[in-house]
């Protein structure tokens, strides 16, 4: 029986925490992120979940401790945004160099200064390369169901996974989504057992030093390992869809049947543009969505597959890559250079801070791409537009 | 000097089974490295130790070898405290989910050297002890960043060449005072805290011990001379470790539950001279600046004798 529930996304996540079990959570409180520990602390406090809640002094800490536990052979999870993940972002390169699958929500949040505690996606953009898979949920049910599988993959894959969810548009939000009941998720996550834990029995030494005659080595069998994630997480949410009828792709294609022009997007800005699609289909005009599920390892086949018909992609960067543009428009023009046949790419950035970005907006986007696919075949230089500017 | 019979008497004092392996990179009269072992051979096999980078990880773990016959794992440099806290937590709910037997005899320890706890892990150190996990953190203190090549930290003596705090027209070197950490950590009222030196190696093992059984957070401070920095012969660092006890510029004590007792009391100081002459780090320290320590050190060492009641 389908129980429909209306979850605010933090506590979505929450429940996907105690119904993975958790055996250690260790997390320190920034706005957007918090209502999700809270609500962990107080199903910690009445003992519907049976984990130690490590309250920590510094997200630096929140990480370390993670990784402390992970070795240990609990089950962790973790959660920041924003700041927060700076402040863990050394850190967070340790638990997928040393194969410990910590499990972690970002709510994604502008960087300072000036201080903004609203939804960008300049926090992921400085977490990139740390070789944690990462995924986007667009909605309270995608955050859950995420979670729900971060745990299974990465416990079989043995790397840390993060789930990202815009901070405030998901956290804050609540929303209409179907809960599985704790047998259901118990059934699909098998208890965690690594291969190598800390153990006085089996005494083993981790993350030892590495001179430049075997760090490379390291580097190279990591990068092997992290690619060949790819179809343990496919496998994941195949398994997944089966069981509870909620299918993911690492690409996510919106009315793409023979369209010419594709919006891209990221996060929770995708529901929007689905809208902007549905309204400039109606005008008779070829728009398509893809939305980026799987951000790494990063799903270069599913992508390419996306866009071999489309003649004009549209990017919308959350985020700026200062002196460079829009970060992810970087990496999606990387992915098709290789490509004889690629569609011409326009760049804008929007939604910093928090703002939002309306359908009208959207449809702005799509209008003013063509104008700029224009001069592009003129052979101009187009810039990156940022939309909605008050100048 | 040779000791008479000492494989007939030794193994009666201590044990013979080396945890941290010989052959490890210290340098020669390492005497972190001989804090290590004689540290490791009171805490026994089961134990998980949590290292910082600094001296001691880089000496025992360069891949593919490994100087530990313990459980050990090294992240980076500031958070050891926390890794332990997250080891302590794991074990914690494991064991009470049965995915552990309860009854197994686990211990939790972290070391750092003096960067790694006084400064960049005092943040994690100070919220580990605060949350109360049981675990006993070491700080193997050689006065300085010894692992990057002598520069000073908030440990370093006053007067101390580094390679930070050079000796120039203006400066005699380190121009604070070294951070008193005991006194810090005795501030979290932690149940066990204690200072210790590898030249007294009988006081070290069994304040490991104690540091060990004590429920909660304990801490250790260890005296590690270090030739390389401090600019000694390699073979006087058994004697600078007494001779630093014995003018009181590093007392050994313990304070338990809050109450402090000196374990090398002397009713009389050596004069620090006979300490830092020793030392290429204070040669250049004028009468007038050795005159400044000494009075210091009298001072702090009164003060450690009135919170233990010694007259």
């Amino acid at each position: 029986m389908k129980k429909v529930v209306g979850l605010e996304g933090s506590f979505a996540i929450a429940e996907a925490v105690r119904m993975a079990n958790t055996d250690v959570i260790s997390a320190y409180p920034i706005t957007p992120q918090t209502h999700i520990v809270e609500r962990l602390s107080e199903m910690v406090a009445d003992g519907d979940l049976d984990a130690e809640f490590i309250c920590v002094e510094s997200e630096h800490s929140a990480m370390s401790a993670c990784v402390g536990a992970s070795a240990a052979g609990a089950r962790v999870f973790t959660c920041s945004a924003g700041q927060g993940l700076e402040l863990m972002h050394e850190v967070l390169y340790i638990p997928s160099s040393m194969r410990l699958p910590v499990v972690a929500v970002a709510a994604n949040r502008a960087l300072s200064a000036p201080l903004s505690v609203w939804c960008d996606h300049s926090d992921v953009m400085a977490i990139r390369d740390i070789g944690w898979i990462q995924m986007f949920a667009e909605n309270n049910q995608q955050a859950f169901d995420l979670t729900v599988c971060a745990y299974r993959i990465a416990e079989e894959v043995l790397f840390p996974t993060m789930v990202h969810i815009d901070g405030f548009f998901l956290s804050h939000v609540i929303e209409d989504m179907v809960l599985p009941n704790d047998e259901e998720v118990a059934g699909f996550i098998p208890e965690y057992k690594h291969p190598f834990t800390l153990d006085p029995d089996n005494p083993v030494s981790m993350g030892c030093y590495a001179p430049p005659f075997i760090y490379s080595e390291t580097k190279k069998a990591q990068e092997v390992a992290f690619e060949s994630t790819h179809s343990k997480i496919q496998e994941t949410w195949k398994e997944f869809g089966d069981l509870f009828g909620r299918y993911y792709l690492p690409v996510e294609q919106y009315r793409m049947e023979d369209a010419k022009i594709a919006l891209f997007t990221m996060g929770s800005f995708s529901e929007t543009a689905m809208l902007a699609v549905d309204e400039l289909r109606e005008e008779g005009k070829e728009v398509g969505l893809i939305r980026l599920r799987l951000w790494r390892p990063f799903p270069f086949k599913e992508f390419r597959d996306a866009v071999k018909d489309v003649e004009l992609l549209v990017v919308l960067d959350r985020a700026v890559s200062f002196g460079m543009g829009g970060p992810v428009c970087s990496e999606v023009k990387s992915a098709l250079y290789d490509l004889r046949k690629k569609p011409n790419i326009v760049a804008f950035i929007g939604g910093l801070g928090g703002r939002d970005i309306s359908v009208n907006e959207f449809k702005y986007m799509i209008r003013e791409a063509q104008e700029k696919e224009k001069a592009i075949e003129r052979g101009e230089d187009v810039e990156v537009e940022m939309i909605g500017i008050r100048e | 000097m040779e000791i008479e019979q000492e494989d007939l008497f030794a193994p009666r004092l201590v044990t013979t089974e080396e945890l941290f392996a010989p052959g490890h990179r210290a340098c020669i009269g390492c005497g972190e490295a001989l804090a290590v072992r004689h540290v490791c051979k009171a805490l026994g096999k089961n134990v998980i130790i949590v290292t910082a980078t600094g001296c001691v990880e880089i000496i025992s773990s360069l891949l593919p070898q490994t100087s530990w016959r313990v459980a050990w794992i090294h992240t980076l440099f500031e958070n050891v405290s926390a890794v332990v806290s997250g080891v302590e937590s794991g074990y914690k709910a494991r064991k009470r989910k049965g995915k552990v037997p309860a009854a197994k005899d686990v211990k939790f320890v972290g070391f750092g050297g003096d960067g790694a706890t006084t400064d960049i892990g005092l943040q994690a150190l100070s919220g580990a002890m605060e949350r109360g996990h049981d675990f006993l953190y070491c700080c193997f203190d050689n006065e300085a960043y010894m692992n990057t090549g002598i520069q000073r930290s908030s440990s370093t003596p006053y007067g101390a060449w580094t390679t930070t705090a050079p000796v120039g027209k203006k400066s005699i070197g380190q121009m604070t005072w070294k951070k008193n950490m005991p006194e810090i950590v005795v501030a979290h009222r932690i149940p066990y805290v204690a200072t210790a030196s590898p030249s007294y190696p009988f006081d070290l093992m069994a304040k490991v011990k104690r540091g060990l059984e004590t429920k909660g957070p304990a801490y250790i401070q260890i005296l590690s001379v270090c030739p390389t920095g401090w600019r000694c012969a390699p073979d006087l660092s058994i004697e600078l470790g007494r001779l630093a006890a014995e003018t009181g510029v590093f007392p050994l004590y313990e304070v338990i539950n809050g109450e402090y007792r000196l374990t090398h009391d002397l009713p009389e100081l050596k004069p620090i001279k006979e300490y830092l002459k020793l030392q290429g780090r204070f040669k250049h320290l004028t009468d007038d600046a050795i005159e400044l320590i000494q009075t210091r050190v009298e001072e702090d060492y009164m003060k450690l004798k009135a919170k233990a009641g010694v007259k």
